[in-house]
């Protein structure tokens, strides 16, 4: 059963291309996510997704519903969250809560259940002004309001960026509750750590979809050893990584720097030795386990636009 | 329908809920009744006026007694040579000199006839003029006296008094300015409540970005417009209640005719200032832009309005540009039902006009509007 259907989609905003030749399809009631850097397309895609913008070429269908010509139907099933908080900030949240059951001819008391676990959160400021609430409280109104007349798919534009961690973890959490009860999730985020919480994710950059598989999938297919590598000094442990012959990627991840080697030849002791002779103290090498930020990271390098990294 | 009623009852929380709403809506008619109706006035009183009296005679005092007895007149100063009244002209001190030259008395008695002179400022030529006016009246009425105390002919016989003209100021008999100005003023009030708060409102969502999460809502277009003008419609109506009150209490000015119609006609111009109103709001993306667009136009019409100036005087060019200012239209309809309490029948090709240019606003207008983003 396939919920979302993307063929071909391209957009262009003079010079830029937004988006190219993106094609992907979402089954019914799957958690679907989109990962990918600032200025990749996400919104872009969205905003085609839920009839805001008309794409150049290609074409979209969600539930089996074209988004050019059956915008007006598929209005009533969408529910979206954009990036921007966008609900009246000068409306109290029972008020804006209601504002959006009328507006899709139902009540509050209609589809409770739907929102109950998200709602009792914030109903204890039920009176307090919508523009009042922390950034967690204010998403997750903002869920609610989506939420509120029941739709089968759910369209969320980063609806945890600037949200404290538990926060993002309680949300996440509801967001696999709404996918049990059979609701179509397309979602977006800058946090690697939340795609491996949806079905699939689709890796973006540049305005094109570079892969599209399940998060252990893609780990599993990450092709090479990965090593954790420390120093007392970072930055200098940078530097002298990049004239160690062997290097094939070294990226920085807090503390350490993720190091990949050319050949499958490589055993950590010769990169101990190579930073021993380069002043290094306590040099700490040793294997881990990819995670889905490594394996972007890896696929960001191997795409042709890659070599330009002021563009990410 | 019902979703209208929702929309209403959204925007008329909010409205009332800004705390610069309340103000907006009653402090702003009664300054603006107090300050424009006082202060900006066409009457001219207490014009300044320098007398160079080189005769100092009987006759010349006699007629500077006139002057300084006329309530348009004050006299600023006096010397007998012309230099002082220049140079207080020059100072801004003076808007009028009255020269009489010497020999001014003894003239009138020997050849019958005399000169004097008189010097204006015409920086503002609306004040020269009418100054220039006042001033040649008073002349002239002195002159008729002198004629008639000298010659010593019979009132009624031919050369004393010709022809005396007996004027009636008909819908303003006292000539009062005030009575010119309120109406104006409240249609003004109405204008900016209509254009300015509608076009500010609709802008603000695109700005805190609600427009983009109600876009991606079933709601129709007509029905987020019909939302979104209804109560601004209403304040402005309301407002238009409040001025009125104001004018009748403050100024006393007639209310000769129907209020009924008064209020439908207003409704009927709210529809072409509503319309503008989200027009502008089509094309701004914040509500800085649209303050200016709007400014731009409201400046325009309040000009050409005859708010100040009679628009029968304007170039030919000007007149035919009129025909697309609403606000001249309203202007004129409130003060010829206020004033003249025209009817329905007098008035009806303007309403007419205003209600098909407010359809082809607001059609313009919703076409333009769009929703995506």
């Amino acid at each position: 059963m396939i919920s979302i259907l993307a063929e071909q989609i391209g957009k262009s905003y003079q010079h830029i291309h937004a988006l190219e030749n993106v094609s992907f399809q979402v089954g019914k009631g799957e958690l679907f996510g989109f990962i990918g850097p600032d200025g990749s397309g996400k919104t872009t895609l969205f905003r085609i997704l839920t009839t805001l913008i008309v794409p150049d070429s290609g074409s979209v269908t969600v539930e089996n519903l074209d988004v050019l010509k059956e915008y007006k139907k598929l209005r009533t099933m969408l529910g979206y969250m954009p990036g921007k908080f966008s609900l009246y900030p000068d409306l109290t949240v029972e008020e804006n809560l209601e504002f959006y059951a009328s507006i899709f001819d139902t009540t509050i008391q209609e589809n409770y259940h739907l929102i109950r676990d998200i709602y009792v959160q914030i109903e204890p400021f039920k009176n307090r002004l919508a523009g009042k609430l922390s950034g967690g409280m204010k998403q997750k109104l903002a869920l609610s309001c989506a939420m509120i007349h029941k739709p089968t798919v759910l369209v969320l534009d980063e609806p945890t960026t600037g949200v404290d961690a538990v926060s993002r973890v309680e949300f996440w959490e509801m967001l696999k509750k709404l996918k049990s009860e059979g609701v179509t999730i397309v979602v977006s985020t800058p946090y690697m750590e939340e795609a491996g919480l949806c079905d699939r994710v689709a890796l973006m950059q540049f305005g094109k979809i570079m892969k599209i598989a399940p998060p252990q999938q893609v780990i599993d297919e990450y092709r090479r050893n990965l090593f954790s590598v420390k120093a007392e000094n970072t930055y200098k442990l940078i530097e002298d990584l990049q004239r160690f012959p062997e290097t094939g990627s070294a990226f920085p991840f807090g503390q350490s720097v993720h190091f990949t080697p050319k050949s499958p030849a490589f055993f950590p002791q010769m990169l101990i030795d190579f930073l021993l002779q380069n002043d290094h103290q306590n040099p700490d090498v040793h294997s881990i386990e990819p995670g889905i930020e490594d394996c972007f990271m890896e696929l960001m390098t191997e795409s042709p636009d890659a070599g330009d990294l002021s563009k990410i | 329908m019902r979703t209208i009623l929702f929309i209403l009852q959204k925007e008329f929380l909010q409205i009332f809920r800004n705390r610069m709403m309340l103000p907006i809506i009653f402090v702003l008619p009664l300054v603006q009744m107090l300050i424009l109706v006082n202060a900006a006035t066409m009457e001219m009183k207490n014009l300044n006026i320098f007398v160079i009296d080189r005769d100092y005679s009987t006759t010349s005092r006699k007629l500077v007694g006139k002057f300084a007895a006329s309530p348009f007149f004050r006299i600023t100063g006096q010397s007998t040579v012309l230099s002082d009244a220049e140079s207080s002209m020059k100072r801004g001190k003076t808007d009028i000199i009255l020269n009489i030259p010497a020999n001014f008395e003894k003239r009138l008695v020997k050849e019958n006839r005399a000169e004097i002179q008189f010097l204006i400022n015409a920086i503002n030529g609306t004040v020269a003029g009418i100054g220039y006016g006042y001033a040649a009246s008073i002349t002239s009425g002195f002159n008729r006296e002198i004629v008639s105390e000298w010659q010593k002919i019979p009132a009624g016989t031919i050369g004393a008094q010709s022809i005396q003209v007996k004027s009636s100021f008909w819908y303003n008999p006292e000539l009062n300015y005030k009575v010119f100005m309120v109406p104006a003023v409240l249609a003004i009030l109405v204008t900016i409540i209509g254009a300015f708060l509608s076009g500010l409102n609709i802008v603000r969502e695109k700005e805190i970005g609600t427009i983009e999460q109600i876009n991606v809502t079933p709601i129709r277009k007509y029905q987020f417009v019909i939302g979104k003008l209804t109560p601004f419609l209403m304040i402005a109506l309301v407002e238009l209640g409040f001025g009125l009150t104001l004018g009748k209490l403050l100024f006393d000015i007639p209310i000769t005719g129907s209020l009924f119609l008064l209020f439908g006609t207003a409704a009927i111009y709210l529809l072409v200032v509503l319309g503008l109103g989200l027009l502008v709001s089509t094309m701004a993306k914040t509500q800085q832009q649209a303050i200016f667009i709007s400014y731009f136009f409201m400046i325009v019409f309040i000009m050409m309005s005859g708010l100040f100036t009679s628009t029968e005087s304007m170039p030919d060019w000007a007149l035919k540009v009129n025909v697309l200012n609403p606000v001249a239209y309203f202007i004129r309809l409130v003060r010829m039902i206020l004033l003249k309490g025209s009817g329905i029948s007098d008035i009806y090709r303007d309403v007419i006009s205003l209600a098909v240019y407010g359809v082809a606003m607001l059609s313009l207008a919703t076409w333009r509007y769009r929703k995506t983003v």
